[in-house]
């Protein structure tokens, strides 16, 4: 549906409401948020209703911008990842990943292997530290307080290994162009063979008390369909547009320059598109990031950790262009130098604007109940809608 | 059985000072237990946490710490409020739990008032808080207060009905409206001849428990079927806007609620005070009878917080849909049920 033709629905739908003749009600203009529960950060959605059932809704983001593209002009290439760790702050080693490949590969630097798969790792971990708060937190916004505790308990194990290798529990600030600052600690792959058995248990907790629970189908089964034209025609990806059937996953199907290539994993899909889905699509991605770091661990190269870089990175002139499969969906930089000490600009491409930008045509004719949930089905982190 | 059989007679004035005193402990005691035992504790324990720990032993102050932060905070009415009503509306709500606690048998003879529509009185008085409630909502001139409010206010009204419906059972096979009554039907009863425990109505009346206890929980407001709260989507509903002393007395409202609610739901199908092998009408009962029943009233209880921290939301209209459709068929089969076999037997 284009804006024009969304428009004239969104108005005749209005029109519908007015005519309701004898019973005429005035509609009520409802701000969710900026400060609201639900939005766990400051968005901002405008909802006129009917009563309980939605009429138009409107997203208004920005309240948390933090200007990280232009920061990152006025910041040398190590100094960034600072910066870009702060996207999406639940999984943070993730943003820096596609910002440090998208600067190799402008300086036609390769990482070593040992490094590329030691990335590989603490970039899956860090999408099972996201997701996991994600599987407990759609609970809690449709009424179940207790699972988000199980996530945030089981959650810890996951950042503790990350913090045993980086020292940062969420901003890592590792990465590094042309690898890796340091090598794995001691005594850490066994370890973190155990929190993933741990990870693993927490997924078949979840299936049983969330996925399986009769309230949360009735709850979330056929709520904020997204259909699969709909979903690509708005931007959607990740977990949001797998769940709606498509088969896309750039993991598997771009080079990305990591390891995933290499490894034995399953894309899931799932072909209803639902909310339903969509958490059911996490909670399998989950369990096969659990398969993608154990087989990390157990192939994990021998070597240096990091490539030959001259200590004052000058980056040469030029544009590049690398998105990675993000916790959160495709997460992109595209990076414009001009051959100095910082960039001359950095576009990213964050995956929870597009995913929220779908919310008008999602969340037309639901209840307000719904809107809580289709939001958190979705989905997003303030950090990486506003930047 | 009409008044407190004590060994010494007492002025009305002292009678009157004693029943307003026990009164207040049979609400405020439940109620506090509850808090502690299953706000702070259990629901800390199934979520691998520990609750409070620091006030007194196992964190057993708390409440009063709780209760003097709250009475610490501003008292703030909105600005658009409509301040007679916003100001009254906890103490609406307050009434219904107080004049619910007077039916409630502790023994024999420890009743605040003994009539014979006991039950009757009961579900009846349990609809004011609506009033309350709607009032809260409306006076907060606040867009959330009042969504909740009209959610509370269909919810409560559709799950009355399965609520009495539920009960009717228990009457027809009691043959009494009494509360008394129900709990010496339950004690005399016996169970196709065998009357070794009684004959507790659960055993009979297991279907008027479940649909008492899922219109209890939606009475509530409780998860599964808080929309009226919902924090997640309607901040808190038509607490929203309340605070400090207020907000307290909301609070003490519905937990002394789920309260009377467990101790109605332990008398007409636990069998109240009484526990078996023992003579019902033995004086006995009317110092062990109070505490049998708090135990029973945490045991149903229990129940009702189980679910609380288990479940999510329904939707309001699934929340209908269950009332009018599932509920409300179910129990008065379970009547006509019921009246047919007391008929035959």
């Amino acid at each position: 549906m284009t804006d024009t033709q969304q428009i004239a629905y969104i108005a005749a739908q209005a029109a519908d409401a007015r005519v309701n003749v004898e019973l005429e009600t005035e509609g009520m203009t409802l701000n969710i948020g900026p400060q609201h529960p639900a939005t766990h950060g400051t968005l901002r959605i405008i909802v006129r209703l009917d009563g309980e059932r939605v009429v138009a809704a409107e997203p208004v983001m920005g309240y948390m911008h933090r200007g990280y593209e232009k920061l990152a002009e006025v910041r040398t290439y190590p100094q960034v990842t600072t910066l870009v760790n702060r996207i999406d702050w639940l999984g943070s080693f993730a943003n820096e990943v596609p910002f440090i490949l998208a600067a190799e590969r402008l300086m036609e630097v390769e990482a070593p292997p040992r490094a590329r798969w030691i990335r590989t790792a603490l970039f899956e971990l860090s999408r099972i530290a996201n997701v996991i708060l994600f599987l407990g937190d759609m609970a809690v916004q449709l009424g179940a307080v207790t699972p988000v505790f199980f996530a945030f308990r089981d959650r810890e194990f996951v950042l503790n290994q990350i913090e045993a290798v980086t020292g940062g529990r969420f901003h890592p600030n590792f990465d590094r162009i042309g690898g890796l600052k340091d090598d794995l600690p001691k005594g850490w792959i066994e370890e973190t063979r155990g929190v993933l058995a741990r990870i693993r248990t927490f997924c078949d907790e979840m299936e049983d008390l969330v996925a399986g629970n009769e309230i949360f189908e009735a709850r979330t089964r056929n709520i904020g369909v997204v259909p699969a034209d709909i979903g690509l025609a708005y931007g959607l990806s990740g977990a949001n547009i797998r769940a709606s059937g498509v088969d896309w996953d750039l993991r598997r199907d771009s080079d990305m320059g990591l390891a995933h290539r290499e490894l034995d994993w399953k894309v899931w899909t799932h072909p209803d598109g639902d909310s339903f889905a969509r958490y059911w699509v996490r909670l399998q991605e989950v369990r096969e990031a659990c398969t993608i770091v154990e087989q990390c661990l157990d192939g994990i190269p021998s070597g240096p950790v990091m490539a030959k870089v001259p200590r004052i990175i000058k980056v040469p002139a030029g544009e590049a262009y690398v998105e990675t499969e993000n916790p959160l969906g495709v997460m992109g930089y595209y990076i414009v130098s001009k051959g100095e000490l910082v960039p001359y600009r950095v576009k990213i491409r964050s995956a929870s604007f597009n995913n929220v930008s779908i919310t008008p045509w999602l969340l037309e004719g639901v209840y307000v109940p719904d809107v809580i949930s289709i939001l958190a089905s979705l989905y997003f982190i303030l950090g990486d809608i506003d930047r | 059985m009409n008044t407190l059989t004590l060994a010494v007679e007492l002025a009305h004035w002292q009678q009157t000072t004693i029943r307003a005193v026990v009164g207040l402990v049979a609400v405020l005691l439940p109620a506090g237990t509850l808090v502690y035992l299953f706000l702070f504790k259990m629901m800390s324990f199934m979520q691998s946490r520990l609750g409070p720990m620091e006030a007194g032993p196992y964190g057993s102050l708390q409440l009063l710490a709780e209760v003097g932060k709250f009475l610490q905070k501003e008292d703030i009415v909105p600005e658009n409020a409509d301040r007679i009503v916003f100001k009254t509306a906890p103490f609406v709500v307050l009434v219904s739990t107080f004049l619910l606690v007077l039916v409630i048998p502790g023994g024999p003879d420890l009743m605040f008032i003994d009539v014979d529509t006991g039950i009757f009185l009961a579900l009846a008085v349990s609809s004011i808080s609506v009033i309350g409630i709607l009032m809260a909502g409306w006076a907060s001139a606040s867009k959330y207060s009042l969504l909740g409010a009209l959610r509370a206010t269909g919810q409560l009204i559709a799950y009355e009905l399965p609520l009495v419906l539920a009960v009717m059972g228990v009457v027809i096979q009691a043959g009494t409206l009494n509360m008394q009554g129900i709990v010496m039907a339950q004690a005399e009863g016996e169970i196709f001849g065998f009357g070794g425990i009684g004959s507790p109505f659960i055993i009979t009346q297991f279907l008027g428990f479940a649909i008492f206890l899922i219109a209890v929980q939606a009475e509530l407001t409780q998860p599964p079927f808080d929309m009226p709260i919902a924090e997640s989507e309607l901040v808190t509903g038509y607490l929203t806007e309340y605070s400090g002393m207020r907000f307290l007395m909301f609070f003490i409202g519905e937990f002394a609620t789920a309260g009377i609610f467990s101790a109605l739901a332990a008398t007409l199908f636990l069998g109240g005070w009484y526990v078996p092998g023992l003579d019902p009408t033995d004086n006995l009962f009317n110092v062990i009878g109070p505490m049998v029943l708090l135990g029973k009233i945490i045991l149903v209880a229990f129940l009702i917080f189980w679910f609380r921290f288990t479940y999510p939301r329904f939707r309001e209209d699934q929340l209908q849909t269950l009332a009018w459709k599932v509920l409300i068929p179910l129990s008065l089969a379970n009547i006509i049920a019921t009246g047919v076999l007391k008929v035959v037997f």
